[in-house]
């Protein structure tokens, strides 16, 4: 039935007014936007902190952005659907101590990390049942879930890390190859991976969907439902890989890993231009928001800003973040 | 008539969107107590020329005189309170679970010591209700209200606001033919209180029997502004489209098959009450009946929509179960939905991929999606109906409603649908892109697709329908063929006579 094939009109066109045109689009995308707020932020930090820009810091910087981004992927795909997962923080902690457990006990290190992601998995589905089949408010779902699996960490472990990891996974979190941090690399095949998923296959596209019309993919004969569900698995998944990555980077499965990283996460979505109520939103935006809570982060401590500081000025950021937002949107429309 | 009072112009408008020059140069009077209408196709400047009036959006060049002040355009607030604009569109500005009056008052409710005054202000929404002769308790949330009666709600706003100029966007749109009556005898009154009206609409009938004067937009162009009764509705037609519409609705040749879905005592927990019918392969089977008559629920039981509490369904002579659209799609029935939107377009994705949203298994592999062939499906169904659209990539949402209309139908053709269920397949839509539309039903039914085709307009109804079957309160009061079907039988059927 498909058959004809129709060349489109810009086919021949001198090359200097196509470069014009990439050049004028790309400055047009949000996402140059919050790139050049992310490099401003970084040269304000540098006049002020010198130290934070020698590559000793930046490796550092660079690695515990890597953290955040990949569990800011995962809520990113489940806030694209128009729901959130407060979990993901509680979902760290426990996927790196069932996977640091596996490993303590002696078991393979690449089957404990296969455990680790499925525990991830198996979390992030619960979450995804009773938001999709039972119909209850993914805030309220993952709300509880935060408090019962943080719960179920204290419980296993009655509170204590768990040592005795495999050495063969430290690299995961603390090696490096050609001077670039192991987690970095992770962040950025797990990001292509993501980006992929979202833009070029049938399920990534019907996430975008279901964000911005729900009911119309429905009537249009999609399980939305299934999609829904499976959206949260991800989020799971992302969440372990972290969780696994940080029993890495600190050769111990720590009880409080990943509590309150929802923040940081959600964070880094929302001011990368991802819209709450789905639908909007891209890989890349999520990634520079992730640099963007990282670098302010780093830049406090370098300029010796105490602790207490530290945490109200991160929620300015975010507060600010969406007000800047708002105004553009105001522009727009 | 000539001898009129003016009181707004419009001079030298000029609205620029990027690529498109919306208004050019656009010069128009209104006269004091006329109700001037305004037709065109979409996308000829209406719309835009009424944000302008409205103060939604500001000119690029050109003013606006009101009350002898000259403005380059101004802020909505402005528009109500100085200059008493008032607009009622499609979608209300109503608070649903607040009252009548609190809606009328909302902003400016009478107060004692701080409280609102509620039995004053109950008491000065009934004398405002009554002023338009409207019998209306003001106490009633207006979430219980009929679209009609929320309708007259935002007109009693309008008056309160002391409006000398009321625009009304396609006002009949939601309404049945008793409530268009009601409105239009409103809408009288208003006049004879000298309100200005400009009354949108698609509905040539509509302008003959309330207008003064009528201007025509084409292309951001002001055409013609002629007094209704020396113009006639070809005539109107021809400007608008700039080329004589032959017929209606186009003649096919009929052929009527086997028959391939039959509806068996089918109930339903939203309206339906013991509906049976046949559609067979070829056929355009037309559905009449008041709003509320239970036809989109229909629809929506066939589709899977909704659910069915009894009764059962078979395809091609086989019990089939449809629980969810899923189903639906499975066994090749589509569904083109009577809210756009809502529940048909998916506005954020590109055309081409809503054209195949029903249908990515055809255009990937392994749940990956091939882009060549999504963009040849695309490119294939924009230029199979005609659809408006600078290039694949386009959001679907920046389309005129016409063309996100033919994007859906272009959907269910993609993904080879058997059956296709239109709920008001041509609401909201210019002249031009309903004729195109009702040619590429027509062209469907002769492929050997079975359509079923629900309409409130009466014409299209009896123009595109093989067989008409009617409706009233969820139960199927009758059905006449082609040739028995009349405006009066139909009528009386709808009414539950």
């Amino acid at each position: 039935m498909i058959t004809e094939k129709v060349h489109t009109s810009t086919d021949k066109q001198p090359f200097s007014t196509r470069t014009k045109r990439f050049i004028q689009r790309t400055l047009r995308m949000r996402e140059s936007a919050i790139f050049l707020a992310l490099l401003g932020i970084m040269l304000v930090i540098t006049i002020v902190a010198p130290q934070f820009a020698t590559s000793g810091n930046i490796y550092r910087v660079s690695r515990q952005i890597s953290f955040v981004a990949i569990a800011a992927l995962g809520v990113f795909t489940v806030i694209l659907t128009g729901g959130i997962d407060l979990s993901l923080g509680s979902i760290i902690g426990i996927s790196g101590v069932i996977s640091g457990l596996c490993m303590a006990s002696g078991m393979h290190y690449l089957l404990a990390i296969v455990i680790g992601l499925i525990t991830g998995c198996a979390v992030g589905t619960i979450n995804g049942l009773l938001v999709s089949y039972v119909g209850i408010t993914p805030f309220i779902v993952t709300l509880g879930m935060l408090s019962v699996a943080r719960g179920s960490i204290w419980i296993i472990t009655k509170g204590w890390p768990v040592e005795n990891i495999d050495d063969r996974i430290l690299a995961l979190g603390q090696g490096d190859a050609f001077g670039i941090p192991l987690p970095v690399i992770i962040m950025v095949i797990v990001s292509i991976i993501v980006h992929f998923f979202l833009r070029s296959t049938v399920f990534g596209r019907r996430v975008y969907a279901i964000g911005g019309n729900e009911e119309a993919t429905r009537l249009s004969g999609i399980d939305v439902k299934k999609i829904k569900c499976l959206v949260y698995t991800i989020s799971g998944l992302m969440a372990a890989i972290t969780g696994i990555m940080l029993v890495a980077r600190f050769n111990s499965a720590q009880t409080s890993s990943g509590d309150g990283w929802e923040l940081d996460a959600i964070a880094a979505a929302v001011i990368g231009g991802a819209s709450l109520q789905g639908g909007a939103g891209s890989v890349v935006g999520v990634l520079i928001g992730a640099a963007i809570m990282g670098v302010i982060r780093n830049g406090l401590v370098l300029m010796k800003v105490s602790a207490y500081w530290q945490t109200a000025i991160m929620g300015l950021i975010i507060i600010l973040a969406a007000v800047i937002d708002r105004i553009k949107n105001r522009k727009v429309s | 008539m000539d001898e009129q009072k003016i009181l707004v112009s419009a001079r030298q408008i000029v609205k620029r969107y990027p690529g498109v020059l919306a208004l050019d140069k656009v010069d128009m009077d209104f006269y004091s107590g006329e109700i001037h209408a305004i037709c065109g196709e979409n996308g000829a400047g209406k719309s835009t020329f009424i944000k302008i009036l409205t103060g939604a959006i500001q000119p690029d060049s050109g003013c606006i005189e009101i009350d002898s002040v000259v403005r380059n355009g101004f802020e909505p607030h402005e528009a109500m309170n100085d200059f008493g604009i008032s607009a009622i569109y499609q979608e209300f500005n109503l608070i649903p679970a607040l009252s009548i009056a609190e809606n009328l008052f909302l902003g400016n409710e009478p107060r004692k010591n701080g409280l609102i005054d509620v039995n004053k202000m109950n008491k000065m929404a009934k004398e405002i209700l009554q002023s338009l002769e409207v019998d209306l308790d003001p106490k009633l949330p207006v979430e219980n209200l009929a679209v009609a009666y929320q309708q007259i709600v935002e007109i009693a706003k309008a008056t309160y606001h002391k409006a000398k100029l009321l625009i009304m966007d396609e006002p009949t749109a939601p309404l049945t033919i008793h409530e268009v009556d009601t409105l239009f005898a409103l809408v009288k009154r208003l006049k004879a209180q000298g309100i200005t009206i400009i009354y949108i609409s698609h509905r040539l009938l509509e302008i003959f029997e309330l207008s003064d004067r009528v201007t025509v937009f084409r292309d951001g162009k002001k055409i013609a502004t002629l007094k209704t009764s020396d113009t006639s509705k070809d005539e109107l037609i021809h400007l608008m489209v700039n080329r004589k519409l032959e017929e209606t609705y186009p003649e096919r040749s009929h052929f009527i098959g086997e028959k391939i879905l039959e509806v068996l005592h089918v109930s339903t927990a939203t309206r339906l009450k013991d509906v049976s019918f046949l559609l067979h392969k070829g056929e355009i089977l037309g559905f009449g009946g008041l709003v509320g008559a239970g036809r989109t629920e229909l629809a929506r039981a066939v589709y899977g929509a909704d659910q069915i509490t009894a009764g059962q369904i078979l395809i091609n002579g086989h019990k089939v179960s449809i629980r969810h659209p899923q189903n639906a799609v499975t066994l090749k029935i589509g569904l083109v939905p009577e809210d756009r939107k809502l529940h048909g377009i998916i506005s954020e994705l590109s055309v081409k991929e809503n054209i195949s949203f029903s249908s990515f298994n055809k255009v990937s592999k392994l749940g990956l999606i091939n882009v060549s062939l999504l963009e040849q499906a695309a490119t294939y169904m924009i230029k199979l109906l005609r659809i408006a659209t600078p290039n694949t990539q386009k959001k679907v949402k920046e389309l005129s409603g016409g063309n996100q209309q033919k994007v859906i139908i272009g959907r269910w053709l993609t993904s080879d649908c058997d059956i296709i269920l239109f709920d008001e397949p041509t609401r909201g839509i210019d002249v031009g892109a309903k004729q195109e539309i009702y040619e590429h039903i027509n062209e469907l039914a002769s492929q050997g697709k079975a359509i079923i085709l629900i309409s409130s307009d009466m014409q299209e109804l009896l123009g595109m329908s093989d067989r008409i079957i009617v409706m009233h309160e969820g139960v199927i009061t009758g059905e006449l063929t082609k040739e028995e079907a009349t405006q009066d039988k139909v009528l009386r059927l709808a009414s539950g006579e």
